[in-house]
């Protein structure tokens, strides 16, 4: 009885295992060739590479324009969460705490605009856009304000909802008017959605193509996934410096994920449950 | 506290200014533009009446094409990602070493973004499968990406690669959410292994379903980063997707006007199908 679940127990892990090694092994390949020059990809793609050389790399790296189109998309990720974060966990203090028909009509209309596709705003929202001139790096972040902020505010509203208004009273009563109470109050209550939403945003934005391709696809304005495209389109048949960047382009974002893994499983199970 | 409509408007103002002048009016004005024949390029846009929508309908292959594709496409991508995310949300949920090791590499193809995705495959495909074809001498490795058929299993196994691990997030959640001592009243009422499954386990998975399948019927059809960077719709459009279509239409052949009238059929196609998913799904939902 008992070997049998510890053979049970082997076969599921060697499942698990196996499965894990079907999954890692594009980047794999990819990781091997990066290291590669273009002939041995040719001759034989799988071969391990005949010495470690980052020549690929560093040729890949000043090609793409790296350190620029990085700090674009660091910047425009950063700056864009933290006014989402902002925006949305205001929206989403009043509508929780004023019961009222606009409250609970502005949440309806917030949760239904998930469903409208991008494709569907995309054509008159840069035409607006151009015409306020916003269509630059500043403009971007805005933009991605209002397409952040209704997600945001669903997730900050299911979590304040939670949270006794008795403290905010007593600090209304202590003679705090609204805006300090938000701020003393309210915001340190909220940390731990404050880095789900975070994560969320960061990740979207992060690998976001389409909309910075419509806004901001000029040279020294682009961002990663731009730079990425672009460097494609100009090599296409140069495996061994599409591999490199391919590579450079992923280690942000898995760099991110090892250090943040705990909150980007909450966001992720953030609506399982309720 | 004291409920002043002034306090209200002040702080949803910011969040309602920027939602309202990139989602709202744009929505509104895109169901418009669509009655148009607008180029994008020149300011004139002349009233059309449902001529676009008439075109599309009638005489616009691509589109139709596209929309076979999409469906046909959606169908298999949300069986295979939910499957699997299931799957192996139920592998990382036994009692073995490992686990979270495991869970973090089924996970992570969800952190690359889609454009890199596409790209990352398309050397597996082109190169890669290649590669070992000719060597092995199998034939169906060979010429990935260059018909519908292996474009349109490229596309799924990139889709199923990426999403299955979110799903995965999403089932283990739920499974967590099971209480223990329905399961041992269930081993004592003598349901086990595949009865267990049926009878105890998936009934209570509904929730997560209703979510799992929302997220991945929509991110199926919306489906525009990989499909761009991995067959660009190629060869000769077989492989465009609604989204791609839609995107071609306005900035390949200067239809504005025609393309908004896509995206809104698009829209509607997309609303009806979520809804429906979800109204199904959540009357299946029991409690514990």
């Amino acid at each position: 009885m008992k070997s049998k679940r510890v053979i049970k127990r082997l076969s599921i892990m060697t499942v698990g295992f196996v499965l894990a090694l079907l999954f890692v092994s594009p980047v794999f390949i990819l990781v091997n060739s990066s290291f590669k020059s273009l002939q041995d990809i040719y001759i034989n793609v799988l071969a391990l590479p005949k010495q470690l050389s980052f020549q690929n790399y560093t040729k890949a790296f000043k090609e793409m324009d790296y350190v620029k189109a990085f700090m674009n998309s660091f910047a425009i990720t950063c700056i864009s969460t933290a006014l989402i974060i902002l925006i949305s966990s205001m929206a989403a203090w009043v509508l929780v705490r004023y019961k009222t028909r606009t409250s609970k009509i502005l949440f309806l209309m917030f949760a239904a605009v998930q469903l409208i596709p991008f494709q569907c705003v995309m054509l008159p929202l840069v035409d607006i856009m151009s015409k306020l001139h916003l269509m630059n790096r500043p403009g971007l972040v805005f933009m991605y304000m209002g397409f952040g902020c209704a997600m945001s505010i669903i997730l900050f509203h299911g979590f304040i909802k939670n949270i006794p208004i008795e403290l905010e009273e007593a600090a209304i009563i202590d003679g705090c008017n609204m805006v300090q109470t938000f701020i003393n109050i309210v915001l340190p209550l909220l940390k731990g959605i404050i880095a789900t939403v975070a994560v969320i945003n960061v990740m979207w934005i992060w690998n976001d193509f389409l909309l910075p391709s419509l806004v901001i696809n000029k040279n020294g304005m682009q961002t990663l996934p731009l730079r990425t495209y672009l460097f494609f389109g100009q090599f296409t048949k140069k495996w061994d410096l599409a591999t490199a960047s391919l590579m450079l382009c992923m280690i942000p974002i898995v760099l991110f994920y090892l250090s943040c893994q705990k909150y980007i499983v909450k966001g992720i199970t953030a609506g399982v449950g309720k | 506290m004291k409920k002043s409509k002034k306090g209200f408007f002040l702080f949803m103002a910011p969040a309602l200014v920027a939602f309202t002048l990139v989602q709202l009016i744009p929505t509104v004005m895109g169901i418009g533009y669509s009655f148009t024949d607008w180029n994008g390029i020149s300011k004139a846009k002349h009233f059309v009446g449902v001529q676009n929508y008439i075109t599309i309908l009638t005489s616009d292959l691509s589109f139709r094409n596209a929309f076979i594709f999409t469906f046909l496409f959606s169908v298999c991508a949300v069986i295979s990602v939910n499957l699997i995310g299931f799957v192996l949300a139920t592998l990382v949920t036994q009692r073995i070493k490992g686990v979270n090791f495991l869970r973090g590499i089924f996970f992570m193809p969800n952190l690359i973004g889609g454009i890199l995705l596409g790209f990352t495959w398309q050397f597996i495909f082109v190169q890669v499968f290649e590669a070992i074809g000719k060597k092995l001498d199998i034939l169906w490795l060979r010429g990935w990406l260059t018909d519908q058929r292996t474009g349109f299993l490229g596309l799924l196994i990139v889709v199923t690669w990426q999403l299955s691990g979110y799903m995965m997030m999403i089932y283990i959640a739920q499974l967590q959410n099971i209480p223990e001592d329905v399961l041992e009243a269930a081993e004592l009422d003598n349901a086990v292994g595949w009865n267990r499954m049926r009878y105890i386990i998936l009934p209570l998975m509904m929730p997560a379903f209703t979510i799992g399948l929302f997220l991945s019927i929509s991110n199926a059809f919306k489906l525009f980063d990989q499909n761009l960077s991995l067959t660009g719709g190629g060869p000769v459009n077989s492989t465009q997707m609604l989204a791609l279509n839609i995107y071609t239409t306005a900035f390949g052949e200067n239809r504005f006007g025609l393309a908004q009238a896509k995206a809104v059929i698009f829209m509607i196609v997309v609303m009806a199908i979520s809804i429906i998913q979800l109204s199904i799904t959540k009357r299946r939902e029991v409690e514990a």
